[in-house]
């Protein structure tokens, strides 16, 4: 593999809040179009490796770059990224049509108008685009949230949590947005509790517990068949009780 | 789809237009702050002995102080929409400096305030019976140079308060020692506009005052903003 194709690096990664360890030294390379679903009980650190990786908290040690890059050093490089949480991120009282519009003037996309309606449109939330966000369903204004995250079709997308409110059909629009953004070369870090809804998609699996990397996987291509995800299932909550 | 990221004066009014758009679209903070700075005004007025001091010597005074603490109920809105949902977040990871984010914030606060004043100014003159021009243009000019000061150190408080559980209490406390100066020099120069002193001698050195303090502020504050986002 060559340095030019890997997207995600992260290098003995640590981050401590006063006395307390988030993440204790994670080393992690991810390549162009490659997908890591992350697994771990709450408080294992997912969400402080994925807020670091988009360099929204500094590390206490370590490094972390994005092709080859410091997000929080370099402020162009931050288009890059794309940041799906269980937050919406969103404003209530703007339109989900301004909400995405926002973010897609702050990317300096040409026609940002015409940029948040294909990314609401990707969404399939064509009809909710002129309510505010508030008059949203939890569903809706996740979708609206994945729409805002995606509309510059970003290289590297974190996600955490991102099925969570979705119903069927907003569950399904995300997965063919994600399985595009992977055939367009995009690196996802996807963070979940549904071991079978992170696998369909990824090409390495890790669980994390207590800010560590317990197990970690990878595969040629997706672990789809061949691969007995209700045995991996199985064998993460054996991991995660032990952990407890 | 990579675009072309904005520079800092574009990404700073890009903000300020969200947060002026969610303000229209609510009006909420701004009804609130008017109604807040008119009964100021109004109890100000009542608690007055017009035998004891005169309407030129007091009027300032009551303007800036009802003026400062409206323009803090008004600040302390500024990242309150921000912290809701975490939309904080996606305005740090998009590719903008966070200076340009504090610029646009403190704009939006400044055209803000500045709309309080377009309110109060005239009211405060017809409450004092003050000659409404000259009010106005006096009032006016100070008031654009106070906003200035205002906005920038209580953009910067209301982002450092916010994450606190007693934010209602620590921006006051925070903001208000800073605000001295400025309240101080406003109500000095704006009492000798109003009674027609020379300006040169007895005006102009408080207006310096002002500027030089929103110069340093405003800088300092930008300087510091960064600082007060990191976890």
């Amino acid at each position: 593999m060559s340095d030019a194709a890997v997207t995600v690096q992260a290098k003995s990664l640590a981050k401590n809040f006063g006395r307390r360890t988030a993440i204790a030294g994670v080393d992690l390379t991810l390549s162009t179009g490659e997908c890591l679903a992350l697994f771990g009980p709450n408080g294992a650190g997912k969400t402080t490796l994925l807020r670091l990786i988009a360099g929204l908290l500094k590390p206490t040690a370590g490094t972390v770059r994005v092709q080859g890059v410091d997000v929080r050093r370099d402020t162009h490089a931050r288009s890059l990224v794309g940041l799906i949480s269980h937050h919406s991120m969103l404003y209530a009282s703007l339109t989900a049509l301004e909400n995405v519009e926002f973010t897609a003037r702050l990317y300096g996309l040409p026609e940002p108008r015409a940029a948040a309606r294909r990314a609401l449109e990707s969404m399939q939330v064509s009809e909710g685009a002129r309510a505010p966000v508030r008059t949203l369903s939890r569903g809706l204004q996740q979708r609206v949230s994945i729409a805002r995250a995606t509309v510059h079709e970003p290289s590297v997308v974190l996600l955490d949590e991102p099925y969570s409110g979705l119903d069927e059909a907003g569950a399904a629009a995300l997965t063919s947005l994600l399985q595009s953004l992977r055939a367009r070369g995009a690196t996802l870090l996807v963070v979940t509790h549904n071991v079978v809804e992170g696998l369909a998609l990824a090409t390495h699996a890790a669980i994390m517990t207590e800010g560590r990397f317990a197990r970690f996987e990878q595969r040629g291509g997706a672990f789809g068949a061949g691969f007995d995800a209700q045995r991996y299932a199985a064998e993460y909550r054996e991991l995660v009780r032990h952990a407890g | 789809m990579q675009g072309r990221t904005p520079g800092f004066l574009a990404a700073s009014w890009i903000v300020a237009r969200k947060d002026l758009a969610i303000e229209l679209r609510t009006r909420s903070a701004f009804l609130s702050v008017v109604m807040f700075a008119l009964l100021g005004l109004v109890i100000f007025f009542f608690a007055w002995d017009p035998t004891a001091v005169s309407a030129i010597d007091l009027a300032p005074g009551v303007l800036w102080v009802t003026f400062t603490f409206a323009g803090l109920l008004g600040l302390h809105r500024s990242f309150g929409a921000e912290l809701q949902d975490r939309a904080i977040d996606a305005l740090l990871v998009a590719p903008v400096e966070r200076e340009a984010i504090y610029a646009g914030k403190a704009i939006a606060n400044a055209i803000f305030v500045s709309a309080v004043l377009l309110v109060a100014v005239p009211a405060v003159a017809l409450f004092y019976n003050l000659p409404l021009v000259r009010a106005v243009s006096a009032l006016g000019l100070v008031g654009v140079l106070a906003a200035i000061g205002l906005v920038a150190i209580g953009t910067l408080f209301s982002a450092m308060a916010v994450n606190t559980r007693m934010a209602e209490l620590l921006l006051p406390m925070l903001s208000l020692p800073f605000f001295v100066p400025i309240v101080l020099a406003s109500a000095q120069a704006s009492t000798r506009m109003l009674a027609n002193r020379p300006f040169v001698d007895e005006v102009l050195p408080w207006l310096k005052i002002l500027i030089a303090f929103d110069i340093v502020f405003a800088v300092a504050c930008t300087v510091a903003f960064p600082h007060t986002l990191e976890e």
